[in-house]
């Protein structure tokens, strides 16, 4: 039944997606992309897009979105309750545990022993949509008329706007899009 | 104040956070801290920064897990699940219209374009996220650290292993690393259990003292401290 199956899919989003925000890519990507096929990579660029330029974690935005595009709006409901099952019972819990006995230390081991691993996740995801933006659906070839030279050009702007003025990630986008409305549109 | 207009200023000003943290993340913290430790004064300073660590590592979104726990300080269960709800409604309502108009939206040649545009600016946007998470990875000067986001990036990237047991593996290291670490402190301290937990308080105590001071540089100094006696384990 499609929706346990979105349940079933959302709750392990919701909860091997630890460290927040850009710690779920990775985990929607191979889940709902790769194993499922319910979204494409399109779609997926889209959708981080879609959540980046509106309000909520992008994990809940994208089991709404997932979900809604599966199986309606039952469908994202299920899918967005799923999602924060996980939260809800292991936070409630660990809530319980700090007023009670306000001890965090095997927490913050695991968070540092976490970190680099999701830094690595994250990067892997990220050169996914690189090479998707780049290359387009074939993905990485060594053919230099295969490259989008728009995107490269985009990205790598983006990037130097980014790490010399820390632009607000928001404003990057909305830029990132007017150049491309300009480029492919009036060239 | 009566329990009915708490619950409803928890819910409103979770909502009213939550309509407003864009991107998600982090983002939402200094929002809450603005709210519920200087104006509403239901928080101490200390609790919220605890209670960013709690929801930074634990599983599922940070908005959501600050939301729960701070419902959890104020009302209890009941308290928490009000607050986790006032958060999810705002972007799920925002993403229910935007996916309805999603498949018309993306035919549009207009549209078109800007997504694709948005696309590669997406692609940046992780990539600074990686850089500045990496160089952060790095500073602390811990080859475990290193070692492990060099394997963790060859597994998922060049050998296709599932994010998953990826994540489980780390959660199996930790606890490893909590053992080792637990056995050290036992032979340190040489003798039994409760001196063992005696110096645990005071450690917990002398980090808590320097974290009050420079809350970054105390747990900085605290994970020093902790990898520290995972290289003596080592050798």
């Amino acid at each position: 039944m499609i929706y346990l199956e979105l349940l079933w899919v959302f709750i392990q989003v919701g909860l091997f997606s630890i460290g927040g925000g850009y710690a779920a890519i990775p985990i929607i990507q191979s889940h709902v992309v790769e194993a499922k096929g319910w979204l494409t990579m399109t779609d997926f660029t889209d959708l981080i897009t879609i959540a980046e330029m509106t309000p909520g974690p992008i994990a809940i935005n994208s089991a709404t979105f997932v979900g809604i595009q599966v199986a309606g709006i039952a469908g994202g409901i299920v899918a967005t309750i799923g999602c924060i099952i996980p939260s809800a019972i292991i936070v409630s819990l660990l809530a319980f545990l700090y007023f009670r006995f306000r001890s965090l230390s095997f927490v913050k081991d695991t968070l540092a022993i976490l970190r680099p691993a999701i830094v690595a996740l994250i990067a892997s995801a990220g050169i996914g949509i690189l090479i998707f933006s780049f290359w387009g659906e074939d993905g990485f070839t060594t053919d230099v008329t295969a490259l989008n030279i728009v995107s490269v050009i985009i990205f790598f702007s983006a990037v130097f706007v980014l790490r010399k003025f820390k632009t607000n990630p928001i404003f990057v986008m909305l830029g990132s899009g007017v150049l491309g409305a300009v480029f492919y549109l009036l060239l | 104040m009566s329990r009915a207009k708490k619950y409803r200023i928890l819910f409103t000003s979770c909502l009213y956070i939550s309509a407003f943290t864009f991107g998600g993340g982090f983002v939402i913290i200094p929002l809450m801290r603005k709210r519920f430790v200087e104006n509403l004064k239901w928080l101490e300073e200390k609790e919220m920064m605890d209670l960013a660590a709690i929801a930074q590592s634990s599983p599922g979104a940070i908005a959501v897990n600050a939301a729960i726990l701070t419902g959890y300080k104020i009302g209890g269960v009941a308290g928490a699940m009000l607050a986790m709800l006032a958060t999810v409604l705002p972007p799920m309502i925002i993403i229910g219209i935007i996916s309805f108009f999603y498949v018309a939206f993306r035919e549009n040649v207009v549209v078109n374009a800007v997504l694709k545009g948005m696309q590669a600016g997406v692609a940046a946007v992780i990539c600074d996220v990686v850089i500045r998470m990496g160089t952060g990875v790095c500073k602390e000067k811990n080859v475990l650290f290193v070692l492990i986001m060099a394997a963790a990036f060859v597994l998922t990237f060049f050998l296709d292993v599932n994010v998953v047991y990826i994540i489980l593996g780390c959660i199996a290291l930790s606890v490893i690393v909590f053992f080792v670490k637990m056995g050290i402190r036992k032979k340190k301290a040489n003798t039994s259990d409760k001196i063992c937990i005696e110096e645990q308080e005071r450690k917990d105590r002398a980090t808590e003292e320097g974290a009050e001071k420079n809350p970054v540089e105390g747990s900085a100094r605290a994970d020093r401290e902790g990898s520290g006696e995972e290289q003596e384990e080592e050798k």
